[in-house]
């Protein structure tokens, strides 16, 4: 197959999850395994006072118990993988991450001891045997509070609960803005804490072989390179090449699984102490209690603009929770990966954001599914569309305005953006949405009782953080390459190694689309390998929308060097000149002539080399290409949900939801699209359902399962509308940027423009995420001209 | 705030929990506890039968244990997923004598005699996929496959038990199954489409 590219293939790897025999890491099942119960903290905040774990040890089953103290000084915390440096050019505030809690426990779920038993009902009995004296102190919850005076401290290394305040962007020149400006609109943003609930919950499963002195973890991780380089260098002191980490299928991430947890760390330490393999599934409650949530932003956002509807300048100021400890990329995420994106799809030509980044005694907060990026988009839509409608000019003619339409563009927030056309995707969503028609449903609704608002949000995100170095300047502790493999077998059927991880984006499709592409076969040749490392050379993951565009570059390139050389033997096969050798069509042909050798006999000569130019080229077609990108790129699209609010119940209805985004070239269609649908139910679910509540006071969880955290079901949601637009990307070879977290990203803002345009002519300028219908329903009671929308 | 104190206390043998107690605990308290414990009577094994995918099973299992627990620990069917505690996400659906159930909700031995059948049992034998898998793979119903086997099995049911589905049918009855990558827009096109392709069939 020639043209793989832009085919919507039904996917390669559907077969096995839809006959119940792929592969989770819970389904692996090892001789002699032991299992894991972890003891957690029912309370946010205390001093451990004692431990007596004595008779959960002699409980029926029990291996062994581990507690904090079994751990020290042989096990080091987990480590953040991103150094922010704060406004003074001081570093962060760093304070350990214990696997096992140490002294105090910091938040509601904070594993206090390990049991290991036969069955995981020893392990829980064993673990109801263990006396734990806690000491409790003051909980500190609302990050808007958490540097008040006299409020309580949750590590000595941070006195004032801050991890640092960071800031980006010229603040005098962006005061001297607003001091011009004919008009400022105004917001205060709660950006709602999240909890991720990818339906696979966490689990890992360890073990230790004596014999070879090495260990093999099975772990639901996105990026299991990463996993163990961390895990053997910074946690265990463990020789990187004698830990072996596999990440079978996964179901589902969202982020939740890039990070180094304390569970699967403890097992791996564990199972050399036991010698027997360990597993650890987590319940559902336990992903709710210590799976790392996201978003969690308290912002106020001023827009300044001149007479003429030109914003002039930003000016945002945000306090992020970080929870109890730092996550592994925990600090990136409100910081480089937010405020850089305030510019939007806008011409804004100054901007200021200052984030004050604070620790809380709740669960650690780390990347969610656009991780910072929907938060920006959150806090640059609202405010747009708020001053659309105080300056009474249409929402999407203010866009229009100020639209970015030079590239490439430089931010005022560090970006190049390097090419977008921000006008075809409205253009075209306004078209499909049919915005024209609006008024008269608006009327028609209004007739019935209802009210009905149109929001849109014009998005930018960037994927595929890059390149190193710049990412190393700005505190990243780690690359930010992609590794790929491509080894054609001697009969030219293909295996490619990635160090991507797919966890549902499908992955063994698309990049098998791109391979089957470029060597003229059919899809059905290519496997593609992911997810351990002992196969793979090595990876950094997926995540931030970056597997196409940096995993898929890195396949491309040894693909290239594949060809360079089966070129060269394909001229020694043709006994001509390697300058004249093409290739195509999956035939390498001497130009100009009608003599050819196919893709297969040169594989097959490179590995029976007989007739082959032995002392000029090794023999064997396998090569390896790391890419480190140049530049982010630079997804971006537009978003307009149309809603109806029944004013009787507060009960908000989405009647249409389109979306129109620009990712560049795409590779398949089909999966691309299903990538959108899930992001945009996740960003829905942000807006109108999903909220983490924990006690004020207390600290306790209060949305700790799924009958109180509301995860949208298929009742929730209507179909979507989502055509692409493909303005490819400048800097790589497939013309690629990224599509899995842009539903995600816009939606949020889409949802809440339309419901504050249906209630604006009440008075109602904001309202919290998420929009439930009691959220909605007090609004319009207490609104100041609600009594006439009251039906 | 003045801090207060707080014990994780043991549980007693029995299975109750002991009330919670002000005040650390002894331990004392914590020994006699575990000694009980341990000295608990090992939990009674009861004899079931069932058939599962067409074949008899037999076996001694302790009354705790769950449907799903048999399928993924036992019979080594892990195509029947666990993804919540609280019955709420459906991944655990399976069919017993012919409907949908979630088989993290039963015990074993209430599918005693029973005909259970999972994913794995409802491909053509010989090969091929049941026209429900097949509509899911066609119209990308599924991205990680966690969730899936359970969405197809309460498909299969609801095309079963409602003949003419529309597609609030669909989104309504697949109400208890969660889906966190799909946005269920691709799921619901794919079940409509099975539903076609089973009509067709029979």
């Amino acid at each position: 197959m020639t043209n793989a590219i832009g085919q919507s293939i039904p996917r390669k790897e559907d077969f096995r999850f839809l006959t119940g025999t792929g592969q989770y890491t819970d389904d692996v099942q090892q001789p002699n395994q032991l299992h894991a119960y972890f003891l957690r903290s029912p309370h946010a905040h205390a001093r451990i006072r004692a431990i007596d774990v004595a008779a959960a040890k002699t409980s029926a089953g029990v291996a062994a118990v581990f507690t904090g103290a079994d751990l020290d000084g042989k096990v080091n915390g987990l480590p953040c993988g991103w150094l922010i440096t704060d406004m003074n050019g001081q570093p962060m505030k760093e304070p350990p991450h214990p696997p096992l809690a140490s002294g105090k426990v910091r938040y509601v779920g904070d594993a206090v001891a390990v049991v290991i038993a036969e069955t995981l009902d020893n392990a829980k009995d064993a673990a109801e045997a263990i006396a734990v004296d806690y000491e409790m102190l003051p909980a500190v919850v609302d990050p808007a509070k958490a540097r008040c005076p006299g409020v309580e401290t949750i590590h000595d290394e941070a006195p004032d609960n801050t991890c640092y305040v960071w800031s980006i962007g010229d603040r005098q020149a962006v005061d001297a803005a607003f001091a011009q400006a004919a008009h400022v609109a105004r917001l205060d943003l709660v950006n709602n804490r999240l909890i991720p609930n990818a339906i696979e919950p966490r689990a890992a499963l360890a073990s230790y072989n004596r014999g070879e002195a090495s260990y093999t973890l099975y772990v639901t991780s996105q990026n299991p390179h990463v996993e163990r380089l961390l895990m053997s260098a910074f946690v265990l002191g463990l020789p990187e090449h004698k830990l072996r980490v596999i990440s079978p299928d996964v179901g589902g991430g969202f982020g939740s699984k890039i990070f180094l947890y304390p569970e699967e760390t403890v097992l791996t330490w564990a199972s050399r102490q036991v010698e027997r393999p360990i597993k650890w599934t987590a319940e559902r409650s336990e992903a709710f209690l210590a799976d790392a949530h996201g978003r969690d932003h308290v912002t106020r956002a001023e827009l300044a603009l001149d007479r003429d509807g030109k914003f002039l300048a930003m000016r945002v100021h945000t306090t992020a929770a970080l929870g109890a400890y730092l996550s592994t990329f925990a600090s990136s995420v409100p910081t480089i990966l937010y405020a850089t994106l305030l510019s939007g799809q806008y011409t804004t030509p100054q901007i200021y954001c200052e984030v004050t980044a604070v620790f809380t005694n709740t669960a650690p907060v780390d990347a969610y599914r656009g991780a910072g990026r929907p938060e920006a988009t959150y806090v640059v839509e609202r405010l747009v569309e708020t001053a659309a409608r105080e300056l009474k000019i249409a929402p999407a003619e203010l866009r229009r305005r100020n639209f970015i339409t030079r590239f490439p563009h430089q931010t005022p927030v560090a970006l190049c953006y390097d090419t977008g056309n921000y006008e075809a995707t409205l253009a075209e969503a306004m078209r499909i949405a049919d915005v024209a028609g609006f008024e008269d449903r608006r009327r028609h609704a209004l007739a019935r009782g209802r009210l009905r608002g149109l929001g849109y949000s014009a998005y930018i995100e960037a994927c595929g953080l890059a390149p190193s170095n710049v990412a190393g300047s700005l505190g990243a502790r780690a690359g930010l390459f992609e590794a790929g493999e491509v080894r054609v077998h001697p009969t030219g059927k293909v295996t490619v190694f990635t160090g991507s991880h797919s966890h549902g984006q499908g992955h063994e499709t698309t990049f098998a689309q791109v391979v089957a592409e470029k060597f003229g076969i059919d899809t059905a040749d290519v496997e593609i390998v992911h997810g351990d490392t002992d196969r793979i050379a090595f990876g950094m993951g997926t995540y931030g929308s970056r597997s196409i565009a940096v995993g898929g570059t890195a396949i491309v390139r040894a693909a290239d060097k594949v060809i360079a050389k089966a070129k060269r033997i394909a001229a020694h096969l043709l006994e001509a000149a390697d300058a004249d050798i093409e290739f195509a069509d999956g035939k390498f042909t001497i130009a100009g002539t009608d003599r050819s050798v196919a893709f297969a006999q040169v594989a097959l000569s490179a590995y029976v080399p007989h007739n082959y130019p032995l002392e000029t080229l090794e023999p064997g077609l396998d090569e390896t290409a790391f890419y480190d990108p140049t530049n982010f790129t630079f997804p971006a699209g537009t978003h307009i949900c149309e809603i109806e609010i029944d004013p009787a119940t507060g009960e908000t209805r989405i009647v249409r939801f389109t979306a129109v985004d620009d990712f560049g070239k795409v590779i398949n269609p089909m999966i691309v699209e299903g990538q959108v649908h899930g992001g945009l139910a996740q960003g829905i679910g942000q807006a109108l359902l999903e909220g983490c509540a924990y006690d004020a006071e207390t600290g306790q969880l209060l949305t700790g399962s799924l009958m109180d955290y509301a995860l949208p079901r298929s009742d929730d949601l209507p179909s979507f509308d989502v055509a692409l637009k493909e303005t490819p990307c400048t800097h790589n070879p497939l013309g690629v940027k990224g599509c899995g977290e842009a539903g995600a990203i816009g939606a949020p803002a889409a949802v809440m423009n339309a419901i504050t345009d249906a209630l604006w002519t009440l008075g109602i300028r904001d309202l919290p995420m998420p929009a439930t219908p009691q959220t909605v329903w007090r609004a319009i009671r207490s609104a100041p001209q609600g009594r006439t929308a009251r039906t | 705030m003045a801090s207060s104190r707080s014990t994780h206390t043991p549980a007693s043998a029995g299975g109750t929990t002991l009330p919670s107690r002000s005040g650390r605990s002894t331990g004392g308290e914590a020994g006699d506890a575990a000694r009980a414990a341990a000295q608990a009577p090992v939990m009674a094994c009861s004899h079931l039968s069932l058939n599962v995918n067409g074949m008899p099973v037999s076996t001694e299992i302790e009354p705790r244990l769950l449907l799903v627990q048999l399928l993924r620990e036992r019979l080594h069917l892990t195509g029947t997923h666990v993804g919540c505690d609280t019955g709420q996400c459906g991944a655990c659906t399976v069919h017993m004598n012919g409907r949908a159930v979630k088989s993290c909700t039963l015990l074993a031995l209430q599918a005693q005699g029973a005909e259970v059948t999972t994913i794995e049992g409802i491909a053509p034998a010989g090969g091929g996929l049941h026209p429900m898998q097949a509509a899911f793979h066609e119209h990308h119903g599924l991205q990680c496959g966690f969730c899936t086997p359970g969405m197809v099995m309460n498909a299969i049911d609801l095309v079963r038990t409602q003949p003419n589905l529309t597609e609030a049918d669909v989104r309504s009855g697949l109400d208890g199954n969660l889906c966190r990558c799909t946005g269920y827009h691709n799921i619901v096109k794919a079940v409509l489409a099975g539903a076609g392709a089973m009509k067709g069939q029979s």
